[in-house]
């Protein structure tokens, strides 16, 4: 019922976005890659992506970068006993035949010392580094502080 | 005989329900609050973005949703604002029963960043506050809730904070009422408070 709600809640408020569209490298597909706008350009943002894996081995995340940002690396937000925090993620794992979200809560990319504040309807580029598969880039859309996705008819949220 | 069975099986649900009830309005998940659970009120007197000494006190009447956070956290903070501007506008006339605080666990740099811009990007009515590092953690143990610095080279200013991720709602007569976890949809919040009014 939770999750219904949630998901409910998720198609309700993703406003439009504009680049739906895939990106591949090897057996991985980039779909759904984003940012919230940032609040001027003196903290960091978040990123966050779907990767599928449709191959037969596992793959891995292992780096980002973007010339939006001074610094950027994998983070994943954990919440032990309440408490959040968000340790660096070395690698984040895209195993055979799987879907990984990074995502608001989760994984996520931290782009620190941004160049400019990311405003609503900006785009810019990634590069992801993966471990077998090697590096693709793909186009970030930056939505509104209070979305939750992009609004994407195949969104696999 | 069957009206016997009806009872037993009526005062069963009912009592079942209560202790659901008790069970999911308890603090989960702060082990401080858990242990000592009984009435308390969290108090607070924290400077505001003009520099102005704010109290728990001035809001008696209102319902409180209380975030602990600090501005430089990009994933966890504007997610859960994002939930509380929603509630906010989805309350409509009655959003004047609530005020929406974001306490900085992070006061200096955030002064400096400026917390006005960063509470007023999400919600005109959310009004944040930063203290002095004493005034902060007085107000942190009040609502038995955890915040603490790691330094990290490579977080900016070589640093980062981990800090209780729950909302905290407190009720008009100043006493916590409970607390809303990380994620917790926009709707149910607005659900509970509106169950309360
Ligand atoms: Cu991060």
């Amino acid at each position: 019922m939770k999750h219904l709600i949630l998901t409910t809640a998720l198609l309700l408020s993703a406003p439009a976005a504009f680049a739906c569209e895939a990106v591949t490298v090897g057996d991985l597909t980039i779909q759904h890659a984003w940012s919230k706008a940032t609040i001027g350009a003196d903290r960091p943002a978040a990123f966050y992506v779907g990767i599928t894996n449709s191959g037969s081995s596992d793959d891995a995340l292992v780096g980002i970068s973007t010339p939006a940002a001074g610094m950027s690396m994998l983070h994943e937000t954990v919440v032990t006993d309440g408490v959040a925090s968000m340790p660096h993620a070395m690698r984040v794992p895209v195993p055979a035949g799987q879907t990984v979200q990074l995502a608001p809560g989760g994984y996520h990319g931290m782009l620190m010392v941004l160049t400019a504040a990311l405003k609503e309807g900006d785009r810019f580029p990634v590069t992801l580094t993966f471990e077998k598969a090697g590096e693709v880039t793909t186009d970030v859309d930056v939505l509104p502080l209070r979305s939750e996705g992009p609004d994407c008819a195949d969104a696999g949220q | 005989m069957r009206l016997r069975t009806l009872q037993i099986i009526l005062w069963t649900a009912a009592i079942l329900g209560t202790a659901i009830f008790a069970w999911a309005r308890w603090p989960a998940g702060n082990p401080a609050a858990t242990e000592t659970f009984s009435v308390f009120e969290p108090s607070f007197a924290l400077a505001d973005s003009d520099g102005k000494i704010r109290t728990n006190a001035e809001f008696r009447g209102k319902f409180l949703l209380v975030f602990f956070g600090f501005t430089n956290c990009p994933d966890v903070c504007p997610t859960t604002l994002a939930e509380v501007a929603q509630v906010m506008d989805n309350l409509g006339p009655e959003a004047d029963k609530v005020q929406p605080i974001f306490i900085s666990v992070d006061p200096e740099r955030d002064r400096r960043l400026g917390l006005r811009a960063y509470t007023e990007a999400f919600h005109a009515s959310i009004l944040g506050l930063a203290g002095t590092e004493a005034e902060t953690r007085a107000a942190a143990q009040s609502f038995k809730i955890f915040y603490g610095r790691q330094n990290d080279a490579k977080s900016p200013d070589g640093y980062t904070m981990s800090h209780s991720s729950g909302l905290f709602l407190v009720g008009p007569d100043g006493a916590w009422l409970r607390q809303f976890g990380f994620g917790t949809p926009a709707a149910d919040i607005l659900s509970d408070l509106q169950s309360r009014f």
